[in-house]
């Protein structure tokens, strides 16, 4: 059984239909890779999931509707959330950040500070003075804090240096042998590299799914459907 | 020297109960973007019960019987601030229009309901009589009211800020001033913030009142009203959402405003203080402290 | 032209109704025709106007303002001293506090436009506050201070003054709240009032349109602030005097209350909103002395006896229940299913 079963999702900002019905199942283990070009609503997609946009249609957690269910709770019931900004609190030190994410009686700082160890130096410093790069392992960090179901990951490449891209492909590996990860990633590198299954979107639609290699080896489809080869 | 030394403790007592008021505001305004104009409630609420239980409570020395008063009116308006966001505030949650309607009709039929039940005429309280006396420094004659107020306030700061620094609460309160979505996104109930940041609004409000009571000795229905137009000042020219920005400003309007009713003319320190909004307003549209939502 | 046919029709017919020896019991004390039904029923349409002044801020360019107050007091008290302290003619006096008003409105519109939201409700409120404290003052003796004062009678016209005169002044109030609804109806009908439509309802869009909505919202508020001003004039002509009420934070409080009431960004719901709690205000006021009320128990007589705590609470339960006022009552129970309804968390990041 999958461990999430998105079916016939809706969500409408002011007036434009920007997800207009869609379904897809994410195994469990391993990686989804939520694929389509620029503005086909791939982060509103994970925001619904999180309930943090108005949705209509049926979400499945491990068998559980949590459609109707307040984003808090939904994330409870073992939802990560790396958000596409990072959205890290800038006033709050690095320190502050994680103490804030934590949720489990034993957070795993062991684990976090193993994967990103500049985290624990730079515990006392404002989020907001830290380098994209850091940004991100600190959102990233937080995420991985508590023993999740599953982790929703919004380009955590994005704007970032070619070192550290394969450094963040390398903890998404390493991610994904601990929880079910959905990904929105516009780097079809790292996709190829860590993704097992492949959804692509198209203005609010499904409209491919399948192995991700499978997806990526098929140029003249991926010129296509993501416009990029 | 002894008068501009009044004046400037004068000043500063005057801020302090600035500050106790304007704080909640802002904390409200920058975590929830509520304008709550029923912080003058608050006052109102807090004042009137301490009014009332003293009142009742007879044969009692004048220092007990005003403190359990004004504890009893601290309970009463922590517990009437909280109520008015659970009820009122939280089921039009994330329409900031509707809410801040919401807190004007509050403030204008409480108000009223208190006309009626007591009248528009002040009511007398009786205040600890060390607090009437004077304090003699550089041969200037001090009421003793001026430093209560202002050891209060800095005391209520400092509580303020390890609240906000050091506690969980405190962490979700300042993460979510800066994006509450991200905040439940980490699986954390951030109304009950709210609740919290109105209770605590609630509570500094209402030691401004039992202040500004031991200072006039008596209770009105309009005080509050009053009170909260100069602290709402306050707030715009701390910049929103900032406690030390809103101290700051709390100071520097309560210190103009004595400055100028003395050495200008009486009622000049009222319209200084507009001034000074708008000057700020033209240099900084963002307020002093620059975090403006 | 058609679509003022009803309108003209409602003012013709409220013209004659000083020409009726109608009693319509309960709603008014005594007959329609008697000086002091037609003085309420002036300052019903005298309120129906100016909250529509108000709500052209408010409704139609989604400018909260706390501070409208300051331009009708500018009306009553300007008005008042130009005739009383410096004996100038009515009509005179007239004109200059127009003038006034129209340029504090720039001074002041162009000061607090500046920022926007809630900053700018507080700022208005600040400038309100600040004349309100120097009404207070009574610089020179000029505004009464608390007191306020009355108005110098010679410098009036004369068919304006004395009780037997009061069907005239109905008149003035009808067709100040006429103007107010035709100027309204023709500002939000002509391109800026399009451009203050779309600033109130995303103002970045106007911005990223190339406008500029500063100049925009500024045209709206000098407008409406005028309007509030000349409303002013007829609150002096009808109360014959200042007083330091109409000055106050609470004044343009009430404003918002009728606004919200009636209905905002509709004219029809602003000018309805603004007679029906002009109207309630006071009958109110009469109903809790008389019989029915007196011999109720206290816990019920004594806040009926506050006009305002009735209105406070009504205003509350149409910002819960009836969103657009209750000039679109068919929505009820609409709002109530939404709240139900609501999930916890479904705004979008700011």
């Amino acid at each position: 059984m999958p461990l999430l079963c998105v079916h016939d999702l809706h969500v409408y900002l002011g007036e434009s239909h920007i997800l207009q019905g869609i379904s897809f199942d994410v195994a469990e283990g391993g990686v989804t890779a939520l694929l389509g070009r620029n503005g086909v609503g791939k982060t509103t997609t994970l925001r619904a999931l999180l309930g943090l946009v108005d949705r209509r249609g049926t979400i499945e957690l491990a068998g559980d509707n949590i459609e109707h269910i307040a984003t808090h709770k939904i994330v409870q019931r073992g939802v990560g959330y790396v958000p596409e900004d990072r959205d890290v609190f800038s006033a709050l030190t690095v320190d502050e950040n994680l103490r804030l994410a934590e949720r489990d009686t034993e957070p795993r700082y062991d684990l976090v500070y193993d994967l990103f160890p500049e985290l624990r130096e730079r515990g006392k410093q404002a989020a907001g003075t830290l380098s994209g790069g850091q940004q991100q392992m600190l959102a990233i960090g937080r995420a991985l804090l508590n023993d999740n179901q599953v982790l929703l990951v919004d380009e955590p490449t994005k704007g970032l240096a070619p070192l550290l891209v394969t450094e963040v492909a390398l903890v998404l590996e390493r991610v994904s042998e601990l929880a079910t990860v959905l990904l929105v990633e516009q780097n079809l590198g790292v996709v190829n590299r860590v993704a097992r299954d492949a959804v692509v979107l198209d203005t609010g639609r499904v409209v491919h799914i399948g192995p991700a290699k499978e997806l990526l080896a098929d140029k003249p489809m991926v010129q296509r459907m993501l416009g990029v080869g | 020297m002894s008068t501009f030394l009044l004046l400037t403790i004068t000043g500063l007592g005057l801020g302090a109960m600035y500050f106790l008021i304007a704080s909640g505001l802002s904390l409200i305004y920058g975590l929830m973007g509520v304008l709550n104009f029923a912080h003058g409630v608050f006052i109102t609420v807090t004042a009137y019960t301490l009014w009332f239980v003293e009142s009742k409570i007879g044969d009692v020395p004048v220092l007990p019987r005003f403190l359990i008063a004004a504890l009893a009116g601290l309970v009463v308006g922590t517990v009437f601030a909280a109520l008015t966001e659970l009820v009122l505030i939280r089921p039009l949650y994330g329409r900031h229009i509707e809410q801040v309607l919401v807190t004007v009709g509050l403030a204008l039929a409480v108000t009223a309901l208190v006309t009626a039940i007591w009248g528009s005429d002040a009511r007398v309280v009786t205040a600890p009589a060390w607090v009437g006396q004077t304090t003699t420094i550089f041969g200037a004659h001090i009421p003793n009211d001026r430093w209560l107020e202002i050891a209060t306030a800095v005391i209520v700061l400092f509580a303020l800020e390890a609240f906000l620094r050091r506690t969980r609460y405190g962490l979700i309160v300042r993460a979510g001033v800066e994006n509450r979505a991200m905040v439940t996104a980490l699986g954390i109930d951030v109304r009950k913030a709210f609740t919290l940041v109105f209770a605590i609004g609630g509570l500094a409000a209402g030691i401004a009142a039992v202040l500004y009571t031991l200072y006039s000795t008596t209770v009105d229905p309009q005080q509050g009203t009053s009170l909260v137009i100069f602290a709402f000042i306050v707030v715009v020219i701390g910049g929103l959402g900032s406690i030390r920005g809103t101290a700051w400003a709390a100071v520097m309007v309560g210190l103009v405003q004595q400055y100028a009713n003395y050495y200008a003319s009486s009622g000049l320190g009222d319209l200084s203080v507009v001034l000074l909004l708008g000057i700020v307003l033209i240099a900084r549209p963002r307020g002093l402290s620059g975090s403006f939502a | 032209m058609k679509r003022l046919l009803v309108p003209a029709a409602i003012v013709v017919a409220l013209a004659f109704l000083p020409q009726l020896s109608l009693d319509i019991p309960y709603v008014f004390q005594d007959g329609v025709n008697t000086p002091g039904t037609l003085e309420l029923l002036a300052l019903c349409l005298l309120f129906g106007g100016l909250a529509l002044s108000y709500d052209l801020l408010f409704g139609f360019t989604g400018l909260l303002s706390f501070g409208h107050a300051l331009y009708f007091a500018v009306g009553v008290y300007v008005a008042a001293i130009a005739m009383t302290r410096w004996h100038w003619d009515f009509w005179v006096s007239a004109a200059f506090t127009a003038l006034v008003g129209f340029l504090l409105a720039i001074v002041l519109g162009a000061v607090s436009l500046r920022v926007a939201g809630i900053a700018f409700a507080m700022v208005t409120l600040a400038f309100a506050q600040a004349g309100s404290i120097l009404a207070l003052k009574n610089p020179y003796k000029w505004t009464g201070g608390e007191e306020g004062f009355g108005v110098d009678y010679h410098q009036l016209p004369a068919w304006t003054v004395g009780i037997l005169n009061t069907k005239h002044l109905y008149w003035i109030a009808l067709a100040y709240a006429a103007f107010v609804f035709v100027v309204v109806r023709w500002a939000v009908n002509s391109s800026p009032g399009h451009v203050w439509q779309a600033i109130r309802e995303n103002e970045l869009r106007v911005q990223v349109l190339g406008l500029k909505p500063y100049t925009y919202k500024l045209m709206s508020y000098v407008l409406a602030s005028v309007l509030a001003t000349a409303g002013g004039i007829v609150y002096l002509l009808l109360l014959g005097g200042a007083n330091i009420d109409v000055t106050t934070a609470s004044f343009t409080l009430t404003l918002l209350l009728m606004v919200v009431i009636g209905g905002t960004g509709s004219r029809w719901g602003a000018m309805i909103g603004g007679i029906l709690y002009t109207f309630a205000n006071h009958r109110l006021g009469d109903l809790s002395s008389s019989h029915a009320v007196s011999s109720l128990p206290s816990v019920i007589r004594t806040p009926l006896q506050q006009p305002l705590f009735i209105l406070g609470v009504l205003f509350i339960l149409v910002v819960f229940f009836v969103p657009g006022g209750l000039t679109r009552i068919g929505q009820v129970g609409v709002r109530l299913d939404r709240i139900l309804r609501r999930p916890a968390v479904q705004e979008e990041r700011a």
